[in-house]
């Protein structure tokens, strides 16, 4: 399994941990995910945000993200780490190469058909203004 | 009793449709007349709905907390997928709630 895919992984942790607490925590996520031979992209704490709804009775929590490049043992190593973490109440992990693919499939194709659309107009515009010269010289 | 019923729900089923997509001529009148909404992210051109955008997918979610459906939202079938999939997404981390009240 040599193909490296690219993940989303969100987890919120519990809000009563410190702040150089939470910097501790995602080094030590660095730590795994560089330990398993995948590498973070990009780091982002998103900061202290409301729930939507209770989890474990706590009524906010601290977001994280990070995007992960790695083969999938990564992921699962740090899904198991945070499952017994009990500071970290939610976790989610998203493939996100998939999505993106198409979005760029979809993007690709709205510029080849905009460029077909411009090669038609210019065309059409070409032989309009060339039957407007013939007209000129008659 | 239960014709009754059946006929309620009749009511309510297409009672959107015929708000949103179709004129009835003679039925509901000029007032009726309302033309398809065309989709807003084919519009805009979204490729990708990120379920991290909250303030986007809020605005498809009325106060309890469903998704808004296609014949209201007016999405198209690609993007009411990509619409529906980001707002699970958000629910389960907490950032839209799976219900409200």
């Amino acid at each position: 399994m040599a193909e490296k895919r690219t993940y989303e992984v969100v987890f919120i942790i519990d809000p009563t941990v410190g702040d150089d607490e939470v910097m501790r925590l995602s080094e030590a996520v660095q730590k795994i995910i560089t330990g398993q031979g995948g590498s973070i992209t990009k780091t982002e704490v998103m900061g202290k945000r409301q729930l939507a709804y209770e989890i474990n009775h706590k009524r906010d929590g601290t977001y994280v993200l990070l995007e992960v490049e790695g083969s999938g043992a990564e992921i699962a190593e740090l899904e198991r780490r945070m499952r017994v973490n009990d500071q970290i109440l939610r976790y989610m992990t998203i493939g996100v190469d998939e999505d993106r693919r198409r979005a760029d499939k979809l993007k690709d194709r709205r510029a080849r058909k905009a460029e077909r659309r411009a090669s038609a107009k210019n065309k059409a515009s070409g032989a309009s203004s060339a039957a407007a010269v013939s007209e000129s010289d008659e | 009793m239960s014709s009754n019923y059946e006929d309620r729900d009749r009511e309510r089923d297409y009672g959107f449709e015929r708000e949103y997509e179709r004129a009835m001529p003679g039925r509901g009148g000029a007032r009726r007349m309302q033309r398809r909404k065309i989709c807003r992210f084919c519009m805009d051109k979204v490729d990708l709905i990120d379920f991290k955008d909250v303030r986007l997918l809020q605005s498809y979610i009325p106060e309890r907390g469903k998704i808004l459906p296609r014949r209201i939202s007016g999405a198209c079938a690609a993007h009411q997928r990509m619409l529906a999939e980001a707002i699970k997404r958000a629910r389960n981390i907490a950032l839209l709630p799976y219900a409200a009240d």
